[in-house]
């Protein structure tokens, strides 16, 4: 029932002329299929955030332990790590580079590439993307970026230590400090890469999306990934050529003696000649991006949590229509709240209480959805698949640091949290944890339709239960550290009589980040392992409603053997009454569901509604009126 | 038992990769730690390192052992028709229901243990009105924590997996949903008003009360503070940044010597306030963004280079006073810079007391003349010498 526009065999056939001469060089390397090059980003992805782990527990152990040396990471490090301590510049590297590679690299790239890549043809029901040499330049400038943040290792004075937001004067005057000379300049390179990489990926996207549907996927059949991946694209394409402007400026003021951001420095016994710049319009321009970052980050998590959550709770997601609003809510908001990061900075005060308005805001949607996941899983027949467990795991996450959020958007309580580990534990937890997990549920429950094959279950419990317990047990203690006001990006801790109560806590964490660590390993087994040698998947593994569940196990190059079939209701028809399966897919017209519709399916089209009504009497059917308010 | 056969072949070829895998990461430390065998400081470091990687790869030996044992549980149970092997749905139900409690405690435990760490009430008359925000909001977010946590995990631990039973088709409820946006959205006004107002009464300072302020000026540069009291005129004299290092090195502040108001300021090498005296900073710096700092008065405020930013309190609380309440007798305000400022940033403090008016008057007399008798001096010399060229620019360009 699930296959009606697909069972043709002689179309199969008949699309074999299709299939172009491949070569290992277009097939994996310069594909333009949108499924390869969606496993490009993945891939890509997670080699990056497994990096960016290993630079965070680098600098855990210096803060974990300030006052040893370990041979190892002189070893490893060289000159930044002189007799096995982290130097400090070199500490305030791993933080930014952690930061920026996590951010942009792992959860804009390796989330949104990935899973709008393979999602957004196979769930509206489209060959490939709009442009697919456009998709596949995508990528290469992402790696392209990726190569360049990573070579800044092997840069003499290292990699940018201004922060992941580079502040100027700091990441503008190379004299300011190490982290500020030659590698910055490769950051703001490898960034320029990245947004045009960015911006490329999202204008495909947001074309695929609105011209590309299949016959009959309207606005409202689509799956909420595909809205949340539409949003998110779009937030991208406004905010991201901001920050280009933004990095654009700063390379002049660094090469060229500009003064956008720069006035009135006196550095190295020396005072510079930049006069009239502001260093406040680089955390506008930046913050104009930033901030719509966060959501570009999250959003296609939560899309993904939320399909996920609706399979595998057997039930549609409660209030669809309220979950796309709340999610084009966000959208809209999430460009006029970037002065909630400038509080403090010098912005004029009264600017700083309309963003807290505009901020506090935010949350309502944000409450929506929650509340409306929670509805969801009540009452469901809930199948723990790893996915399904870290769907649940960014629920709470989101809760979690998104309750801090109404905190630290409160400008009178920011005054005293602003740039404390109060700020590093919100943000972990709400848009890294949750983000992250987000992924990684995407990742478990698309993996078949990636490679073909299942990932290991029982590992995949393994590693939830482990990262979801190590998440939080290095995040939530955070927060007290930033309620005795611990300022983040401290080299050390050793120096303040006031933080030495920390230090134990600083331990603990780190264990608990080491644990975190290990834990993914069992992951990049899974998944390495499950490419080969996983128990092969079949066409539904999931019993999904999904357009992407018709088409075959090989993943053929344009997604469907025949014509692609034809869509005649929403994604989330799950146990519906009436009906003999729990679920029932969008390819399946009413006319075969007789015995489940409901008045309200029919969308006021009356001459379908009298059909049903008369089956009705015919069958002795009396509650397909009833309709649920 | 093809199927039993099929699943050993396959974990030890799990096994086998495993190990092959840790087994060149081993070789690799060995070459790593033969590499470095020149340096004697670094021997036996291979060893550790090799120590732990075998240690790791036990851990997972072990694991998979269990893997093993549970899969082949699994398979007899469903060899002999019992039962449809290990429920995991359930076991998965179950650790949501134990995470919840574990979860609760856990919180309850840091509340009270990490929570009793945090920073005691605030020394100033605006940051009593941010504590009490504080209480309110924590109070209201621990509410929500907990209510929708209990919800998200007793639903899992509730409604896990059945065969005999079908989930309960509900796509909407308007009157819910309705529910749902209006009461967060009051909740939320409430708190965007009550935090709007108190942040206005802190920024928004009548002029009066600005000028009666005792003024102070803070200069922030890579690592450390400069502080100056505006002296008896109330008012700190111009500062020029191109005037820095000028008066044969003496000027590191640039003061501006053409303003009268320098010559009474003082340098100071700790904020010492009087206790219930309005202070008002005026904060800049001379190379980076610092942020200048002050937790336990619930002050922040980024020092910028080319603007001037301030900020203006009432300490409510002497050192002393503060050092009973807080019952260490140790305690100390402090300054420090809460905005990345280079390597150094961990270590940028500053001493800050709270005393009595008494005792505020006592050391502001001990306190000496930022415009040194050298520095008038130069100063002087600096100006015959531009005289004769009817340019007085020559302070500016040293």
């Amino acid at each position: 029932m699930s296959t009606i526009a697909i069972n043709n065999p002689s179309a199969i056939h008949h699309d074999d002329h299709a299939h172009h001469q491949e070569t290992f060089l277009t097939k994996y390397v310069f594909s333009q299929d949108h499924k390869m090059i969606a496993k490009q980003f993945l891939i890509t992805g997670i080699i990056m955030g497994v990096i960016a782990m290993i630079l965070s527990i680098l600098f855990r152990i210096q803060l974990a332990y300030p006052d040893h040396s370990f041979p190892l990471l002189e070893v490893l490090l060289g000159r930044f790590a002189p007799e096995g301590r982290l130097d400090p510049n070199f500490y305030l590297s791993l933080v930014t580079i952690h930061g920026t590679i996590m951010v942009f690299f792992v959860l804009t790239a390796g989330l949104s590439g990935t899973f709008s890549n393979l999602l957004i043809p196979l769930q509206i029901g489209a060959r490939d993307m709009a442009s697919p040499f456009m998709n596949m330049l995508s990528y290469w400038l992402f790696f392209t970026a990726s190569v360049i943040m990573l070579s800044t290792f092997f840069v003499e004075s290292g990699p940018a230590g201004g922060g992941w937001t580079i502040y100027p004067p700091l990441s503008a005057v190379p004299k300011a400090m190490p982290g500020s000379g030659f590698g910055m300049t490769l950051w703001l390179i490898s960034m320029i890469l990245f947004i045009a990489s960015s911006l490329m990926g999202g204008i495909n996207y947001v074309s695929t999306i609105l011209n590309m549907r299949t016959k009959g996927m309207d606005l409202w059949k689509m799956p909420l990934t595909i809205w949340s991946f539409l949003l998110t694209a779009m937030l991208g394409i406004l905010s991201f050529p901001v920050l280009v402007a933004g990095v654009v400026l700063l390379i002049f003021d660094r090469s060229f003696g500009t003064s956008f951001y720069l006035s009135d420095i006196f550095i190295g016994g020396q005072a510079l000649a930049h006069e009239g710049g502001s260093p406040i319009l680089w955390q506008h321009l930046f913050w104009f991006l930033g901030h719509p970052e966060v959501y570009i980050v999250i959003m296609p998590a939560m899309g993904i949590a939320s399909e996920v959550m609706s399979v595998n709770s057997r039930k549609p997601i409660f209030g669809y229509h309220a979950m796309v609003y709340s999610l084009i809510g966000i959208t809209t908001l999430s460009f006029i709240v970037w002065g909630h990061h400038m509080f403090v900075t010098g912005m004029n005060p009264f600017l700083g209480g309309v963003f807290m308005i505009t901020t506090l805001i935010i949350a309502v949607p944000s409450a929506v959805k929650t509340f409306n996941w929670l509805a969801t899983l009540w009452r469901g027949n809930i199948r723990f698949t790893p996915a399904m467990l870290f769907a649940i795991g960014l629920v709470s996450f989101f809760i979690s640091g998104g309750l801090t959020g109404i905190w630290l958007g409160n400008a009178a309580l920011d005054i005293n949290l602003h740039d404390t580990y109060f700020v590093v534990a919100h943000f972990h937890l709400v848009m890294g944890s949750a983000a992250i997990f987000g992924m990684i549920a995407g990742v478990y429950h698309w993996f078949p339709k990636m490679f073909g094959r299942l990932m290991n279950v029982k590992l995949g419990y393994l590693h939830f239960w482990l990262t979801f317990a190590a998440a939080y047990l290095v995040f939530f203690p955070m927060h007290f550290m930033g309620l005795d006001g611990v300022p983040r990006r401290y080299y050390a801790f050793t120096e303040f009589e006031s933080m030495d109560k920390w230090l134990s806590v600083n331990v603990f964490i780190t264990w608990s980040a080491i644990l975190g660590a290990v834990a993914q390993i069992a992951f990049l087994f899974n998944f390495v392992y499950s490419i080969f040698f996983g128990e092969k998947s079949t066409e539904n593994p999931w019993e999904a409603n999904t357009l992407e569940w018709t088409t075959p196990v090989e993943r053929i190059h344009g997604n469907w053997p025949g014509e692609i079939p034809t869509v005649y209701r929403w994604s989330y028809d799950y146990s519906k009454p009436g009906h003999d399966t729990d679920f029932i897919m969008q390819t399946t017209p009413h006319s075969q569901t007789m015995s489940s519709n409901l008045l309200h399916d029919f969308e006021g089209n009356e001459a379908a509604e009298k059909i049903q009504e008369k089956w009705n009497l015919e069958h002795n059917r009396i509650d397909s009126s009833e309709e649920v308010k | 038992m093809n199927i039993k056969r099929f699943f050993n072949l396959k974990s030890l070829f799990a096994i086998g990769a495993l190990l092959s895998l840790t087994f060149s990461q081993v070789m690799a430390q060995d070459a790593v730690a033969t590499a470095t065998e020149t340096v004697s400081k670094h021997e036996g470091l291979g060893k550790t390192v090799g120590y732990y990687i075998l240690l790791f790869l036990l851990v997972c030996i072990f694991i998979g052992i269990i893997g093993k044992i549970l899969s082949v549980y699994d398979l007899t149970r469903k060899i002999q028709g019992r039962r449809n092997g290990i429920k995991w749905d359930k076991i998965n139900g179950i650790l949501f229901g134990i995470t919840l409690i574990v979860g609760m405690y856990g919180v309850y435990w840091s509340y009270s243990v990490q929570g009793a760490q945090i920073l005691p009430a605030a020394g100033s008359e605006h940051g009593a009105k941010i504590d009490s925000m504080f209480s309110i909001t924590m109070i209201l977010t621990t509410i929500v924590l907990v209510l929708t946590h209990i919800a998200l995990f007793s639903f899992a631990y509730l409604y896990n997996s059945s065969k005999k039973r079908k989930a309960y088709y509900y796509p909407h409820n308007n009157t819910l949903e309705k529910y749902w946006t209006v009461i967060p959205a009051i909740v939320l006004t409430i708190l965007v008003l009550m935090g709007f107002f108190t942040w206005r009464g802190i920024t928004n300072i009548p002029e009066k009360e600005m000028k009666a302020a005792i003024q102070i000026d803070v200069t922030a540069h890579q690592f450390a503070w400069d502080v100056r009291y505006a002296g008896k005129d109330n008012v700190n004299g111009r500062k020029n940044y191109k005037l820095i290092g000028g008066l044969g090195g003496l000027n590191n502040l640039g003061l501006d010597l053409s303003d009268k108001a320098n010559f009474d300021d003082l340098k100071v090498t700790e904020i010492v306030l009087p206790v219930n005296k309005s202070v008002r900073f005026t904060l800049s710096s001379q190379d980076v963004i610092h942020s200048f700092y002050m937790p336990h008065f619930r002050v922040q405020m980024n020092c910028v280079p080319g603007m001037s930013t301030y900020f203006q309190f009432t300490p409510t609380k002497t050192t002393q006073e503060m050092r009973q309440d807080t019952d260490n007798p140790k305690f100390d305000y402090n300054l420090l810079c809460a905005k990345i400022c280079g390597g150094s940033h961990y270590n940028m403090q500053f001493k800050v007391r709270v005393v009595s008016n008494r005792e505020y008057q006592e050391w502001i007399k001990q306190q000496k003349l930022i415009v040194t008798d050298d520095m008038k001096k130069a100063y002087q010399l600096a100006m015959k010498d531009s005289a004769t060229e009817s340019n007085n620019k020559i302070a500016l360009n040293n």
